[in-house]
């Protein structure tokens, strides 16, 4: 009697499998679970209006005032600064190691840039804190270096791998002939590229933007070591500033379980959670559109 | 030259300047750290204990946890991802569920790492009673990496060509016999590649540790996994932003180190996918 213990074998790998298959979902779930189960603590010392809207992070004062405007604004501004530099530097690289660069600088440039990605972001940090700081405080003329800008700086070239791999698919994406029509009708590849490619790419182009977006806006170590850590509303990009990442990162380790600062920043996690959840189902929407025409 | 010529050679420049401008950087980055960590890295500095507040001696034990927090990891994450990959390549069908796991690791690569830290901390640390511990960073490290896995694999999955599935089939296999024997051997390559990564990846990783493993100083080996360990990350921002008045090569020597790490890593799995790419 061989094979019903075969078979019986082959049933519980299968299980196994679909367990695994639905894992992603429930670790999802899970994560959304314990950072609400902590988070929504919070609601016993604040509202959520004063909570997302409040002007004033001093969440050690008594009593602890848990606003996270300052945050929020620190981490849009920083993020913003990232996305004008990476977005047009990270589009016009895809296209130069897409159509432009013979085979062989190809290669060497995806290299390049695999390498890039793969510098844990604690390196660009220290980088960041013993190099750029002091050249941006110099060069700038500056009280401080470390600013929202050079966060910007650090967290464009965290984004950069992301932009230039997915528009570069998005490129290689777009079918043979439109670029054949348009070489055949005599134009430049440069006007093709411009004109026709960047039309069937742009789907894919904007998703990856929107990647390098999420990515910037989740960073957390090199942010927190470059951009000063001063949790005031900013009013321009060469001002210290903190980040929602970073607010969590700095202050974790010294908040009193069970206090109001403590449930203030699991309820930060969650808010990052939701953004990007949201820009990440935005991306996805794209792609997939992107991919069905 | 025709004006659109000309145009487009200004266009093309304007190009490889954006793109010089990418790569310059990375290759300074490494050109520096490895000139300037050289003269830190000696046998002492590798294998001994850090000594006076971490201003001397070794970064030994911070090497000791990486390599613990690695390996348990990719023993928790290995499994379920290439299970959860075969299931979405070989048994899913294109209904709702599917739709869904795919957006769950979509948003699972999305979630920013120190939310991971906090998820760690509020289920494995507080919840699950395992204390700060190699255990609770190794877990959260591991869901952390999962869609690394699963998205390599399932590459790997769906490149093996359909007719290696059939034939199997009209041999008498089930399913789960022509995964195991027509399928898995030929991606088995590709499966490598994306574990490779993820260690690369894990290695480098700080936020999701702050507060589920991390020691700041810890000048002795963990003896089980529910010590808490130093970690080499984690100790470069440490020497970094923490402790003034270390040498500097201690810290470009620390930078050395992890990143060696990672990007041997890096070099192991471009090798393995050129040489299956040259076979096939």
């Amino acid at each position: 009697m061989k094979l019903p213990s075969h078979r019986f074998r082959e049933f519980v790998i299968e299980k196994l499998i679909f367990l695994s298959g639905i894992a992603s979902v429930l670790f999802v779930a899970l994560i959304f679970i314990f950072l609400l189960r902590e988070g929504v603590s919070v609601l016993k010392s604040t509202s959520i209006g004063s909570f997302l809207g409040g002007h004033f992070w001093y969440p050690i004062s008594s009593p602890a005032k848990l606003g996270i405007l300052p945050l929020i604004l620190g981490s849009l501004l920083v993020t913003a600064g990232a996305i004008m530099i990476a977005v047009p530097l990270g589009i016009a690289a895809a296209f130069y190691i897409a159509e432009v660069a013979p085979k062989r600088l190809r290669t060497i440039l995806k290299s390049c840039v695999e390498v890039l990605s793969a510098i844990p972001s604690v390196v660009l940090g220290f980088l960041g804190i013993t190099i750029l700081v002091p050249f941006l405080k110099n060069v700038l003329n500056l009280p401080t270096g470390l600013t929202a800008f050079s966060g910007s700086i650090m967290l464009a070239f965290m984004a950069l791998p992301t932009i230039i791999t997915i528009s570069e698919d998005a490129i290689n994406a777009v079918p043979r002939e439109y670029k054949d029509g348009a070489l055949a009708l005599g134009a430049t590849h440069w006007q093709t590229l411009f004109r026709v490619v960047i039309h069937g790419a742009l789907p894919g182009i904007i998703a990856a933007a929107m990647l390098g977006i999420g990515r910037v806006f989740g960073e957390t170590m090199a942010v927190m070591m470059v951009t000063g850590n001063a949790a005031v509303i900013p009013h321009s990009l060469f001002e210290p500033v903190r980040t929602l990442t970073a607010t969590i990162a700095a202050e974790m380790g010294e908040a009193a379980k069970g206090s109001p600062h403590y449930f203030a920043l699991f309820a930060v996690g969650i808010v990052l959670f939701v953004i990007s959840f949201a820009i990440n189902l935005t991306a996805d929407l794209l792609l997939n559109r992107g991919k069905k025409r | 030259m025709k004006p659109e010529v000309r145009r487009e050679k200004i266009a093309f420049g304007v190009l490889l300047a954006a793109t010089l401008l990418v790569v310059i950087p990375v290759a300074a980055i490494i050109v520096l750290i490895v000139t300037k960590g050289w003269s830190a890295l000696s046998w002492e500095f590798l294998f001994s204990m850090p000594r006076e507040g971490m201003r001397a001696g070794g970064i030994f034990p911070a090497i000791v946890g990486t390599v613990y927090l690695v390996f348990i990891s990719l023993a928790f994450a290995l499994p379920i991802g290439v299970m959860a990959a075969i299931y979405l390549s070989e048994y899913a069908k294109d209904n709702a569920l599917t739709r869904i796991i795919n957006l769950a690791i979509i948003n699972l690569a999305g979630v920013s790492s120190v939310v991971f830290g906090l998820f760690g901390l509020s289920l494995f640390v507080v919840f699950l009673k395992f204390g700060v511990s190699i255990i609770a960073g190794a877990l959260t490290l591991g869901i952390m990496t999962l869609p690394v896995i699963i998205t390599t694999t399932r590459e790997a999955l769906r490149a093996v060509p359909a007719s290696y599935r059939e034939v199997s089939f009209s041999l008498g296999a089930s399913r789960w016999q022509t995964v195991r024997h027509a399928v898995l051997p030929q991606a088995l390559s590709g499966i490598l590649t994306g574990a490779i990564l993820s260690v690369g990846r894990v290695a480098g990783e700080t936020a999701p540790i702050l507060f589920t493993v991390a020691a700041f100083y810890l000048p002795n080996l963990p003896r089980g996994l529910s010590d808490q360990a130093m970690a080499l990350p984690y100790h470069l921002y440490v020497i970094t932003t923490q402790i003034p008045g270390i040498p500097e090569s201690y810290r470009y020597g620390t930078a050395l180190v992890l990143i060696g790490f990672v990007l041997i890593m890096n070099i192991i799995a471009t090798v393995i996918r050129s040489k299956t790419a040259r076979k096939r």
